[in-house]
């Protein structure tokens, strides 16, 4: 099994995560999340708006994008690890991937000033999708 | 049966690798209607005052000069430069031609002079196939603008070449992702509700991906414009394009 340990700057401080073989084990937080808040930041544009790219057949929201998989049965494919550093860095599984990096502010390019240093979602946001996401588990 | 082999025929070949698609067909018939109408398409208001642009300023040397009409020029754009030793553009051209010709200030990129000017030239080579010329002088531009199109940029991390190479024809929520073709520019675009040039074009790509866009007019950004002029050789010129 494949041990890495990462590490994250994030507004000039330190922070370390652990990746364990095709997962990340350990919450961002351990603020308390709701799975009804993963849903909005599943959805809402000025949050992760993660249904531009993917669907959820358990979701009533017109427009339902399919660059990404559907992932209407994502609890049952992958482990809340697994579905954590996907969203983390998906590039970590899959380097060629077209999904972005959702808490990495380094080894990028050309960012925007008024992005620089700062990671798209915050750990709460993305512990909250962890959770929604978990839930979604509809047999094909 | 017979409906499900068109329909996997029709997708065979639109999903073929190498075809050239216009963005045009990513747009819905709605559209695709104002474009088509000369009296409906509100580009053909900047094509029209450039026309009148023209007359007055290039017109002694174009259309009654030696240079002759500039039809089909535009198709040939962007092009090396041996007195400008750069890579020009459309509006490049203009402004080198101001300069030398009309001993003229250069028009601001974006300017509605200059939106004008550029979209009644590019409007001549209508129905004109892009055809650009990628050696000699012009080829380091187009390593450059290559390189440009498939470098991974922004928060995002993203490179254009995995939007509209790699995932083409898929759904971004109720748009269809389209190949990226430069052939509507200076075109008008419904989110702007104004005609603007590729470049402004680039940009909200680049601050789609929250990448930091670069400046109209900058040297990777002509030199991607040549990239994708030469990526969409042979498509036919939609100037005034409508575009969403």
């Amino acid at each position: 099994m494949r041990l890495l340990v990462a590490t994250l700057l994030i507004a000039g401080c330190a922070v370390e995560y652990l990746v364990v073989g095709d997962g990340m084990p350990a919450p961002l937080t351990k603020d308390a999340v709701l799975a009804e808040s993963g849903r909005d930041v599943f959805v809402d544009r000025e949050q992760g708006h993660c249904v531009l790219c993917h669907a959820l057949e358990n979701l009533d929201v017109p427009f339902q994008g399919n660059v990404g998989p559907d992932l209407s049965d994502v609890g049952l494919r992958l482990t809340p690890a697994q579905i954590r550093l996907r969203i983390v860095d998906a590039s970590v599984v899959n380097p060629r991937t077209v999904m972005p990096p959702y808490y990495r502010t380094t080894d990028l390019h050309q960012v925007a000033e008024s992005h620089v240093g700062e990671t798209v979602l915050s750990a709460r946001q993305i512990e909250a999708l962890v959770v929604f996401l978990s839930l979604q588990r509809k047999k094909a | 049966m017979r409906a499900a082999c068109i329909a996997f025929l029709l997708w065979a070949s639109l999903a073929s690798a190498d075809e050239v698609i216009s963005g045009y067909e990513f747009l819905t018939p709605e559209t695709q209607a104002l474009q088509d109408d000369d009296f409906a398409n509100p580009g053909m208001l900047w094509v029209e005052e450039g026309g009148s642009l023209f007359a007055q300023q290039c017109a002694d040397c174009h259309t009654q000069g030696s240079n002759g009409n500039l039809e089909g020029v535009a198709a040939r754009y962007p092009a090396f430069d041996q007195d400008a030793q750069t890579l020009l553009n459309i509006e490049g051209r203009i402004n080198r031609c101001r300069e030398i010709h009309l001993q003229a200030e250069p028009l601001a990129y974006e300017s509605k002079a200059l939106l004008a000017l550029s979209a009644y030239v590019a409007n001549l080579s209508k129905g004109h196939a892009i055809d650009v010329d990628i050696d000699g002088a012009a080829q380091r531009y187009f390593t450059e603008g290559r390189d440009y199109f498939f470098r991974r940029k922004g928060q995002f991390n993203l490179a254009c070449s995995q939007c509209h190479d790699d995932h083409w024809g898929r759904m971004l929520r109720g748009d269809r992702i389209s190949q990226g073709h430069p052939n509507a520019f200076p075109g008008y675009r419904l989110e702007w509700q104004a005609m603007g040039s590729l470049h402004r074009r680039f940009q909200d790509c680049d601050a789609g991906i929250r990448a930091q866009p670069l400046a109209l007019g900058s040297r990777r950004y002509r030199s991607l414009e040549l990239y994708l002029a030469w990526r969409a050789r042979g498509l036919i010129i939609e100037v005034p394009g409508v575009r969403r």
